[in-house]
């Protein structure tokens, strides 16, 4: 980094990036990438009721079920990603 | 004066008397006055002693008779004169002269000269379990010094009081003979009392002399003339002691070097407490006090570097440098040192210096003329040489010997003089290798740097310390960037140059009494980065660096204090709680109190650092020592700092606090009863309005205290009762407020300034506590309340001033409006300026508060009476006090006031023309502040009546009262309209238009204001030729420095266009963005976007697009500046205009100028947030593809901007487009281009992360990881 880029807006707005989970840098690989997005993905279904809704009629599952497979999936990116990384 | 002079006056005056009997016009005594003749100076002083005493006599205002009415003096000394003083020679009020900080400090905080930065101690923690080194302080000889020190203060005492009776016992004796026999008797038994009995010379000798220059009798350690070879031995002596005065012995050679230093620090050998005797002192505490087992002299540890460990003697740095080794070498042949002598010393003091150089140019001046000079001065006839009388004898008192020309022993023959190399003249030798500019009085801590020794042959110790010296300069007298590279050096190597060296450095340049606030500043700051790094090591240092902190703590400049107070944070942070108790508890009963006050200090912050808790142990301990009072004072005044310092923090640790320092309310000795008292105060002052409960065991003591108290205790209690009633509950609030009002009105009568403070403060508290009541105030407090203080005495003194008021405003506010005011308003006619004035400020204040409807008819005809007459009798109002008094209270009355405006109009136009331009100015304000209640009486034609007198008016040359003038003219507009003013608007604003050009800020804010609020309202009444000259007028005002103005401005050419159409002004404008200056520019850009606003975009855009064809960079910036603000202003207005500047967006974003490129981005991003949602995709897009190829810009401010306009558009375009955009380059091969890509793709996450799980790439599955996200096809 430049001497004059330590102190000006863009330095900070870095160190803001940094503090996100999700957030990437030139360093990252495919799978970590693709984690990050199967993890926003997941939380997003999880999150939006008429998502969850639209995919219970698709699949014939009650919502309750679509949400708790949509966890499980989560939880075991989770745990997969620790396993690997 | 000399005998003969006296003679010869005495002479004149019997002949004087002679002519005047002579003569004998006799004159009426009566009519004409004495002789003036008498007062005359008959003679001109020959000594400077005698003229100063003259000067201060004039100064003295008790002693001459006041000659005239002039301005208080306190006034006339804050006046910037403009000759004498060196302030202005950089022009004034910019320019601050860099401030010594001895010279703003009282005697009290000149004592911090008097400390002595100890020898460093022994660090329990580093040695572990080892014995410590004979030669290492340890804590325990610290304490056995102190206790030694103060025996020695109680003995002196008690001779002193001894002496004291003994000389009234032997006058008493002379009376009655009978007596002197069994007086003689006990005197005997004494050996000091018999040097008395010998005769009056004898007694005389022994007060001029002290017997330590008589030879010795009792070989001890007082004993006199410490020789050179004496001083190094281990001389058994106890006196250890850092600040030991006795050393300091005045060695005949080394009279005349402490009389050559007159010390600021007061810290001569003189310089001793006062109850002290000097004469026969000295053998009896030899006598007196046993000499310790221990003997050990701290003269056993050689100081590293001389003068920097140990500056024993009363810490003048003048004794510093005639220490043992180097004293002989000036003082024995020459009678005064001559400026050749400086470096024979090596280090001089800057006093030194400058007595040396105005020595040297007295000498050149007053010496002898010869004869040969005296012959070609006078004619050679007429005169001649008279033989001197045969009684003339030349003087030859020592005193004037030694202010004559040094004679060098022996003829005088010339001699060629050896030529000197390191000799230092006037001009300050250049420092070498780049070192900054060195003061004389840096000589002596950097003197060493000057000399042009050979790195290589110093032992590494050495060049340590030198390489710390160079560093230390750089910091203190370098320039900014030698200053920052300098500390970080010293910072980063700080551990490898060790906490000694560093510290023996530092500190003493602390010490230097010719300090500066700047250079105080930088090496505190050097402390406490280096403290940082040292951490632990800083122990056996931690005494030395409070002892030079700790004066910070009292500082009168606020930063300064605040600066001590982190650096004794971290120093307790670094050393921690046991280290640092270790170092401060000896000087928690030193005899000095200043060294006990500022331990209390240091301590409060301490415990503010480490946590309070961890202090209550040792707190409690102290607090409760039985040894001396003194301790117990400290260790209750820590308690009053903690309060002060942490405010409500205390509350978790207010019980304990509170138990620890509540038996102090019973102590024996009356000093700690008031500080405990003081100390509750402050803990209940910083807790309120809660914790009561901890407070209850010490109300029965309080209050038996306040009735068995009187002076200064009842004082401390009253204030503690004060504190501690508004955290009661209501009922109990007022029981006790009812009590202790009874002692409260009895010492309203007190004649003690500190009481009085006291006693205002108490019943400021008790009045505004809830379950007081009206009744109970306006029956039993008010009678006796106004009697005593509502006094004109009160209000000289600007504390009781403004306690006074605050307390009768508390009081108010209980009682109402019409019980005060009733009670003041006649106090309105009072003789007294500033009683009157006083008188004002709390019915402004009252009335403020509470506003007007209490005030029945007559008691607002007395007022308004009362109100006018102190308005018309003022002589100065510097404050405004009358000027707001009067404004509130007619603002209060309202309607009320109608009858009264023909009179205060009145007033008013008499003082718009008077010769005063404070009275004018005073006067114009005035009228600004009733306007409004004028127009609420509906006094219009007053008002227009009013207008034209200040219409008449505007001609006025003081730009103070010319901007008052205009404020008046605006608040009348304001409220009177365009159509009804008189002058005619048309009329007026002719007249303003010159006005305009005037620099003062005043001036112009007013004028400017008023112009646009003409442009706003009555645009209509002028001619638009006149409105076209004025745009011309308001281009100079954007230079202005106060934003306001520019932003005023601004605005009147929005109303101005509206008034007049755009055309002609936009053409002003837009030539003015040729103009250089950068500033114009961007206020013009800005004026144009308004127009633009206020007279629809249409209007504007043609010309303005048309004006970037000129081959211009400022013009073209100055339009894409005028497009960014404009958007901006315009909002989803733009959706209309964003195709026709598409083009000309495309240009710019395509420019080989990084300025253009970049104020063309934040017009897009003005652009893209203006018109989001609004269907203008497309153009957002094409736009979007010429900024994307900036954003590998590293300029920052290009830089931001395109993220800016990046940002822009995924509000407009949504975040998958951009994530299209960004998806090319996060996986690309060169890390450049990865780093901006992800930098891009992370503000979009965290703006939109939602928006985007939908836009993901899809990713196909590896082995046996899965990518895939297959609800998002789910098809229904």
């Amino acid at each position: 980094m430049q001497a004059s880029d330590r102190f000006n807006i863009n330095s900070q707005l870095e160190h803001l990036q940094a503090k996100y989970v999700g957030t990437g840098h030139a360093d990252l690989n495919r799978f970590e990438w693709a984690v990050n997005i199967q993890r926003d993905s997941y939380a997003s279904y999880v999150g939006h009721y008429p998502l969850l809704a639209y995919f219970a009629i698709a699949e014939n599952e009650s919502i309750g079920r679509e949400r708790y497979n949509f966890m499980q999936v989560r939880l075991y990116i989770a745990r997969m990603s620790m396993f690997i990384i | 004066m000399d005998p003969e002079i006296a003679k010869t006056q005495e002479e004149r005056k019997r002949m004087e008397q002679q002519l005047a009997s002579m003569n004998s016009v006799t004159f009426d005594t009566d009519l004409y006055g004495g002789n003036d003749r008498d007062s005359y100076v008959t003679s001109i002083p020959v000594n400077e002693d005698e003229e100063n005493l003259l000067d201060s006599m004039i100064d003295n205002e008790v002693a001459r008779k006041l000659a005239s009415y002039t301005a208080p003096k306190s006034l006339l000394k804050e006046m910037p004169r403009g000759t004498d003083e060196n302030d202005d020679v950089f022009g004034g009020a910019g320019f601050k002269k860099p401030q010594r900080i001895i010279d703003r400090e009282d005697d009290y905080r000149k004592r911090r000269l008097n400390r002595v930065i100890s020898p460093e101690r022994h660090d329990a923690f580093a040695a572990g379990e080892k014995t410590p080194d004979p030669s290492v302080r340890t804590y325990a000889d610290v304490m056995r010094e102190e206790a030694l020190k103060r025996e020695k203060e109680e003995t002196l005492k008690l001779i002193a009081k001894k002496k004291k009776q003994e000389e009234e016992d032997a006058a008493n004796g002379v009376e009655s003979d009978k007596s002197s026999d069994s007086a003689g008797a006990p005197k005997r038994r004494n050996r000091w009392d018999q040097s008395q009995d010998d005769g009056s010379a004898a007694a005389k000798k022994a007060k001029t002399t002290s017997d330590w220059d008589l030879p010795d009798t009792t070989p001890g350690r007082w004993d006199a003339t410490p020789t050179p070879g004496r001083l190094g031995d281990a001389t058994p002596s106890a006196s250890v002691g850092r600040r030991n005065r006795w050393d300091e012995t005045p060695t005949p050679g080394r009279v005349v070097d402490s009389d050559a230093t007159p010390h600021a620090g007061g810290a001569t050998p003189g310089a001793t407490p006062a109850g002290m005797t000097w004469d026969a002192t000295p053998k009896l505490s030899g006598m007196a006090t046993p000499t310790p087992k221990r003997q050990r002299s701290r003269w056993d540890e050689t100081p590293a570097t001389m003068g920097s460990a140990t500056p024993m003697a009363g810490a003048t740095p003048a004794a510093v440098s005639f220490t043992p080794g180097v004293t002989p070498v000036g003082g024995v042949e020459l009678a005064t040192p001559t400026p050749g002598a400086i470096n024979l010393r090596g280090a001089i003091t800057p006093e030194q210096y400058n007595l040396l150089r105005w020595e040297k140019d007295i000498e050149e001046r007053n010496r002898p003329l010869t004869d040969d000079e005296l012959d070609s001065m006078f004619p050679q006839e007429g005169y001649k040489i008279l033989e001197p009388p045969a009684s003339y004898v030349p003087i030859r008192t020592p005193a004037r010997k030694l202010l004559a020309t040094p004679t060098p022993l022996g003829t005088p023959l010339y001699s060629i003089p050896e030529e000197n190399r390191g000799q230092q003249f006037d001009v300050p030798k250049e420092a070498p290798g780049g070192l900054p500019f060195m003061k004389p009085e840096d000589y002596q801590y950097f003197g060493a740097l000057l000399n042009e020794d050979d790195e290589e042959e110093l032992t590494p110790d050495e060049q340590k310390e030198r390489k710390i010296m160079k560093l230390l300069l750089k910091v203190k007298n370098g320039t900014p960037p030698q200053r920052k590279t300098a500390l970080r050096q010293l910072t980063d190597k700080a551990r490898e140059f060790g906490a000694g060296p560093l510290f023996n450095r530092i500190l003493p340049l602390l010490m230097q009494p010719t300090l500066e606030d700047q250079e105080r500043h930088l090496l505190v700051k050097v402390i406490d980065r280096v403290l940082y790094k040292l951490d632990e090591l800083v122990r056996p240092y931690v005494h030395k660096i409070l002892v030079v902190i700790e004066p910070l703590l009292i500082d009168e400049d606020y930063y300064a204090r605040v600066e001590g107070r982190e650096i004794i944070s971290n120093l307790s942070k670094a050393a921690g709680l046991a280290t640092m108790i270790a170092a401060m508890r000896p000087d928690i009963d030193n005899i000095d109190e200043y060294v006990r006050n500022t331990t209390a200090r240091a301590f409060s912050v301490v415990a503010s650092a480490l946590g309070i808790p961890a202090l209550l142990p040792f707190l409690k301990a102290v607090c409760q020592s039985k040894k001396s009072w003194q301790a117990r004072h400290t260790g209750i005044k820590i308690v009053q700092q903690i309060a002060i310092l942490i405010g409500c923090a205390v509350l978790p640790h207010l019980r304990s606090l509170v138990e620890i320092i509540e038996h102090g309310l019973l102590d024996e000795n009356q000093k700690v009863r008031t500080i405990t008292a003081l100390s509750l105060a402050a803990l209940a002052e910083a807790a309120a309005p809660y914790g009561i409960e901890s407070f209850d065991s010490v109300l029965k003591p309080l209050w038996k205290g306040i009735r068995s108290h009187r002076g200064k205790v009842l004082a401390a209690f009253l204030k503690a009762i004060g504190f501690i009633i508004p955290l009661m509950d209501a009922l109990y609030a007022s029981y006790y407020t009812k009590e202790v009002m009874v002692i409260l009105i009895r010492e309203f009568q007190s004649p003690d300034e500190e009481m009085k403070k006291i006693v205002l403060k108490v019943v400021k508290q008790c009045v505004s506590t809830e379950g007081v009541e009206s009744d109970y105030i306006r029956s039993d407090i008010l009678p006796e309340f106004f009697r005593n203080f509502w006094v004109r005495r009160m209000a000289l003194d600007r504390r009781n001033y403004r306690q006074l008021v605050e307390t009768t405003v508390e009081i108010a506010n209980k009682v109402g409006v019409a019980d005060i005011v009733g009670r003041i308003v006649e106090d309105l006619k009072d003789e007294s300026e500033p009683y009157r004035r006083m008188v004002m400020e709390t019915i402004e204040k009252v009335v403020t508060n509470l506003g007007a409807s209490d005030i029945d008819a007559r008691l607002e005809e007395l007022l308004i009476d009362g109100i006018l007459y102190a308005f018309q009798e003022q002589t100065s109002d510097d404050a405004n006090v009358m000027l707001n008094g009067f404004g509130a209270v007619v603002n209060a009355l309202g309607q009320r006031v109608k009858p009264y405006l023909p009179q205060i109009c009145g007033t008013i136009k008499w003082r718009l023309n008077n010769k005063s331009a404070k009275v004018r100015q005073q006067a114009a304000d005035l009228i600004s502040r009733i306007a409004v209640v004028m127009k609420q009486c509906q006094e219009e034609q007053l008002m227009g009546h009013l207008g034209v007198v200040l219409y008449e008016y505007l001609g006025e040359e003081y730009p103070e009262v010319l901007g008052s003038i205009l404020g008046a003219l605006k608040a009348i507009v304001n409220v009177i309209g365009m159509t009804k003013m008189t002058p005619p608007i048309k009329d007026l604003l002719p007249r303003l238009t010159p006005i305009l050009k005037n620099r003062h800020e005043k001036v112009q804010e007013n004028c400017i204001d008023l112009v646009g609020r003409i442009a706003d309202r009555g645009a209509e009444f002028v001619p638009a030729r006149e409105w076209m000259r004025i745009c011309f007028e308001l281009l100079e005002m954007l230079k202005a420095h106060k934003k306001g103005i520019r932003r005023a401005t601004v605005n009147t050419f929005g109303y101005i266009a509206k008034a007049i159409g755009p055309q002609d002004v936009l053409a002003t404008l837009l030539n003015n963005l040729k103009v250089q200056e950068r500033q114009n520019r961007v206020c013009t850009t800005v004026a144009i976007a308004i127009v633009a606003e206020t007279c629809s975009p249409f209007t504007v855009l043609p010309a303005l697009m048309n004006e970037y064809r000129v081959p211009e960079l400022n013009v073209q910036n100055g339009v894409l500046k005028s497009l960014s603000f404009l958007f901006e202003y315009i909002g989803e207005m733009g959706k209309d205009y964003i195709y026709a500047v598409t083009p000309l967006l495309e240009d710019a974003l395509m420019d080989r100028d990084l300025v253009h490129r970049q104020t063309a981005a934040s017009a897009v991003k003005h652009m893209a947030l203006g018109v989001a949602g609004l269907g203008c995709e497309d153009a957002l897009v094409h736009l979007l593809n010429y900024v994307w190829p900036n954003i590998f810009e590293t300029s920052p401010h290009v830089i931001n901007a395109v993220m800016e306009a990046i940002e822009g558009m995924r509000v407009a375009l949504g975040a998958a487009v951009v994530l299209n955009y960004c998806l090319q380059g996060l996986f690309h091969p060169a890390r450049k281009v990865r780093e901006v890509y992800w930098k891009i793709y992370n503000s979009l996450y965290i703006g939109a992360q939602d928006a985007l799980v939908a836009a993901y790439p899809v990713l196909e599955d590896e082995q046996h990881n899965v990518y895939r996200r297959p609800e998002l096809m789910m098809f229904v």
